[in-house]
């Protein structure tokens, strides 16, 4: 039986880099309330980043004056992360596959197919004023709070 | 672990010792601008250790792409050595383990440069 969760914990940061170990320090809390192995808080911490600098980056592009939402969550045996941005939004669809051989050297393009890798669930949809909202989500098995849970 | 970078020479080659996370707007940069010094400089033979590296993101292995690419295209030798098992794993599922000179240790990445 897992402790019950502690959420949701929700936050609105600037567009600046920093504010990703803020992020990362909140999440390491929920995991530890929740139980999760190191190496499952490992796997979220990376693919929350990757969501942050995503909606930093590409999103708000990196305008300080635009923030980003963030919401940690959890129902039963699973953490929910979600981020939105005040961007213009994306096509998920055009988005290129980093495995096909023509962009295997390039120096980005990453991000989105590692947070796919590291968490259960990953979808995209369109804010209510715009922007994009990202939700991930993370199943919270025996393996995942054993801390035995590898890509 | 805070982020830094230290490099030190064994013969003719560069070792650079990355330390802490490999990530968007801090370590990232960093590794490229101490790749990119060592390259100027004259390195030839470029070896990173990245057993300290406790985080790598997408723009960590995207500036290492940029930086074998870079040292290539330079005629420079680029290798990677003790990767810890996350950061291997990042490399690994992006097929891009296949792409570096990896070795488990610095003896026999040295020897590999022979």
């Amino acid at each position: 039986m897992s402790n019950p969760p502690p959420g949701p914990i929700v936050l609105w940061l600037s567009s600046r880099y920093e504010n990703l170990e803020l992020a990362q320090a909140v999440l390491d809390h929920v995991c530890k309330v929740r139980g999760v192995g190191t190496d499952a808080e490992h796997w979220m911490g990376v693919a929350l980043r990757e969501a942050l600098a995503n909606a930093i980056k590409h999103g708000n592009r990196q305008d300080p004056t635009k923030r980003v939402y963030l919401s940690l969550a959890g129902e039963g045996e699973t953490i929910e992360i979600t981020v939105g941005d005040e961007g213009e939004g994306f096509e998920e669809a055009a988005v290129a596959d980093p495995l096909a051989p023509e962009n295997q050297m390039k120096t980005s393009g990453r991000g989105i197919f590692y947070m796919k890798t590291f968490m259960d669930e990953v979808t995209f949809s369109r804010g209510e004023n715009g922007g994009t909202i990202l939700s991930m989500k993370k199943k919270l098995d025996s393996d995942t709070k054993k801390g035995v849970h590898t890509p | 672990m805070k982020t830094s970078v230290t490099t030190r020479d064994v013969g003719d080659v560069k070792i650079i010792e990355l330390h802490g996370k490999i990530t968007i707007g801090a370590g990232d940069l960093q590794m490229r601008e101490a790749i990119h010094a060592a390259i100027t400089a004259g390195a030839t033979k470029i070896l990173v250790d990245m057993k300290d590296v406790t985080t790598i993101d997408s723009s960590g292995v995207g500036e290492l792409v940029g930086c074998y690419t870079t040292a290539t295209h330079k005629g420079t030798k680029l290798k990677l050595q003790s990767l810890p098992p996350k950061i291997s794993d990042v490399l690994t599922v992006t097929q891009l383990i296949t792409v570096f000179d990896v070795y488990p240790n610095e003896k026999d990445a040295l020897a590999s440069f022979v």
